[in-house]
């Protein structure tokens, strides 16, 4: 049984404007996918196409409109108060810009020991111990423990993210842009860490972003959105060396910049899928073809 | 591109340029002693991470360095002439005019309560290129020659109904209102979506090739420099460390910075660790003594820590300011891979 489920995911914002007619955006528009337990699953796409919206219904920090997200089999639209609070511990977030996610005011160690706070886990001396034991695991050392965010590295600021992500013990952690906010020398520390991470913890990773050349090093399966819909998804091998879908093939080529040196652009306008289904073109993979 | 380039004359020539910011207690210095040149015709991108000194870089070349920071030392000849020390009215007559800057952030540099094709419009008044009857006709030309599709509907435009590769559009054909020779683009594609990037970068080397313009590109982005640049520069904590024709600096470089950088960015092996570097660069005025990247080198001796290192030819072809290639240095053995200089 795959550990997140995620079926039919609608989700509609609907904006009132005075004096002019009412619009409905469809930021999603009924998605389906699977991670399974361990696994480093990527939800790519460009701005708008849902993936950061997808991944809020996910976290529970927006209401769906539609469909069903699943743990272990179990929906959450029919968790206890309790179970959704179990929930919390096993799926968390780490945001894009980790100056925006740390509480300016408080020492970055009281921001790690925060969840075990709020969720009565140990004693306070274990859980400093517990701290400690987290930095280590994303590589920092104690002294870094009493700075505030403003006085570390945007790497360090990431690092203190991560602790805090896994200091309940997560088995899904939704990485929304990790390292886009990072310079490359950074960025590459974090990839690192994070795939340290995954297979000393067994984590799944839920991997939201933009990134082409960091979903093909990160990931094992991948789904490519486009206006809310996924139209291709499959093993990101298979995606990137065989894509199906004419918009993936667009991607592909624009991240591949050097290459294309000297050639034309891909096509500027591709036609709109409009209600082409989702179809197994091979084994596994599926694309609106 | 031009391709014969040693040919070509040299329009921009920076000799050991340093800008420092003054921060109370003490001064940074942003940029280091830092020399480079432009011919006509020819991209040059530099590259860094940030803080490395290349923005301010830009900034300077314009004199558009604001206090606490100011120029202290080094020369910027322009066709010749020395912007350093050329009063006020006449850097302002060749800002634009022969100069121009493409900004990072369209959103913030395009004022909202005009219409994109006024604000061309101005500009060109303002430089003066063409006469007010004629100033439509080429704000138009402008808007088709950075390839806004349906320019006439467009020009009355306000800058928040535009994408964000459409301001970015905008934002050339402001920099190319004053019919400069050189372009210095400063991010131009970092934050918008990979499509529209690739298509903006499409369009600088479009322009650079059709308007035998010269550009001056500064990007973190590899793949943008790969994809534009004749040469390439790369900075670190305020200095040139390496600099050379592209192939060479982005596929065989001498500096382990360089090298790490490359490293750094997920490519051939899915999967395995990157390679990367170590630590994180050095704040602004908290600058070792000898080479100011010994701290996170993979390659470091005893020597990078106290000595700063002179510029020396590398075997590929770029120089690197770095003593692995100081032909009077012996370099101890290294037991590390990749340790050795060169092939």
């Amino acid at each position: 049984m795959p550990l997140l489920e995620v079926e039919g995911l609608v989700k509609h914002f609907v904006r009132r404007r005075p004096l002019r007619s009412t619009v409905v955006v469809h930021a999603v528009n009924d998605i389906s996918f699977t991670v399974d337990e361990g696994e480093s699953f990527g939800l790519v796409g460009e701005s708008g196409s849902g993936k950061t919206t997808a991944a809020r219904c996910i976290l529970r920090l927006t209401t769906p409109t539609a469909g069903e997200i699943r743990f272990d089999g179990e929906p959450i639209r029919s968790m206890s108060r309790q179970q959704l609070r179990r929930l919390r511990r096993t799926v968390q977030p780490v945001f894009q810009d980790p100056y925006a996610s740390l509480n300016p005011r408080l020492p970055v160690g009281e921001s790690v020991a925060e969840p075990l706070v709020v969720h009565r886990i140990g004693t306070a001396a274990s859980r400093q111990a517990r701290v400690e034991e987290l930095l280590d695991q994303v590589g920092l050392d104690r002294s870094h423990l009493r700075r505030r965010p403003d006085e570390l590295s945007g790497g360090q600021r990431q690092r203190i993210a991560l602790a805090r992500a896994l200091a309940l013990g997560p088995r899904l952690v939704v990485l929304d842009e990790p390292v886009s906010a990072l310079d490359a020398s950074v960025g590459a520390q974090i990839v690192n860490l994070l795939m340290r991470l995954q297979r000393d913890l067994g984590l799944a990773l839920l991997f939201i972003t933009h990134d082409l050349r960091l979903v093909r090093h990160m990931t094992t399966r991948v789904a490519v959105m486009r206006a809310g819909r996924i139209v291709e998804t499959a093993a990101t091998q298979a995606v990137f060396a065989a894509p199906r879908h004419p918009y993936t093939r667009t991607l592909l080529a624009a991240a591949d910049l050097a290459s294309r040196r000297g050639q034309v652009d891909p096509g500027e306008n591709r036609p709109d899928d409009g209600d082409t289904p989702l179809r197994e073109v091979a084994v596994g993979h599926w694309a609106r073809v | 591109m031009s391709k014969e380039s040693a040919d070509r004359p040299v329009l921009l020539q920076v000799e050991r340029l340093t800008t420092v910011f003054d921060l109370g207690d003490r001064e940074a210095a942003a940029v280091r002693a830092v020399s480079f040149m432009i011919r006509a015709g020819e991209t040059l991108a530099l590259v860094g991470e940030s803080g490395s000194g290349k923005s301010v870089t830009a900034l300077s070349l314009l004199g558009l360095v604001r206090p606490p920071g100011r120029i202290t030392g080094g020369s910027i000849l322009w066709k010749g002439l020395d912007l350093v020390h050329l009063e006020e009215t006449r850097l302002h007559r060749i800002r634009g005019r022969e100069i121009a800057l493409v900004l990072q952030d369209p959103g913030a540099a395009l004022n909202p309560v005009f219409t994109v094709g006024d604000q061309i419009i101005e500009t060109l008044l303002a430089h003066g290129v063409v006469p007010k009857p004629g100033a439509r006709a080429r704000m138009l030309e402008l808007l088709d020659a950075v390839r806004i599709p349906d320019p006439d509907r467009r020009a009355d435009d306000y800058p928040h109904q535009l994408s964000g590769g459409l301001r970015q559009r905008v934002m050339i054909a402001l920099a190319l209102a004053g019919d400069p020779e050189l372009l210095i683009a400063d991010e131009p594609t970092t934050g918008l979506d990979a499509t529209t990037q690739s298509r903006i970068v499409d369009l600088l080397r479009d322009l650079v090739e059709r308007h035998d313009l010269s550009l001056l590109l500064i990007s973190h982005d590899l793949a943008v420099v790969s994809a534009c640049a004749d040469r390439v520069a790369v900075m670190y904590a305020g200095q040139i460390i390496e600099e050379g024709p592209a192939q060479a600096v982005l596929h065989n470089p001498g500096h382990p910075y360089t090298r790490g950088l490359l490293a750094s960015v997920p490519g051939a092996a899915p999967g395995v660790p990157l390679r990367g570097i170590e630590g994180a660069p050095p704040r602004l005025g908290e600058l070792p003594p000898g080479c100011a990247f010994a701290p996170r080198c993979p390659e470091q001796f005893d020597r990078c820590k106290t000595v700063m290192p002179e510029s020396w030819a590398h075997d590929t072809g770029t120089v690197a300011r770095c003593h692995l290639h100081d032909p009077g240095q012996a370099v101890p053995a290294t037991t590390d891979e990749g340790g050795a200089p060169g092939p």
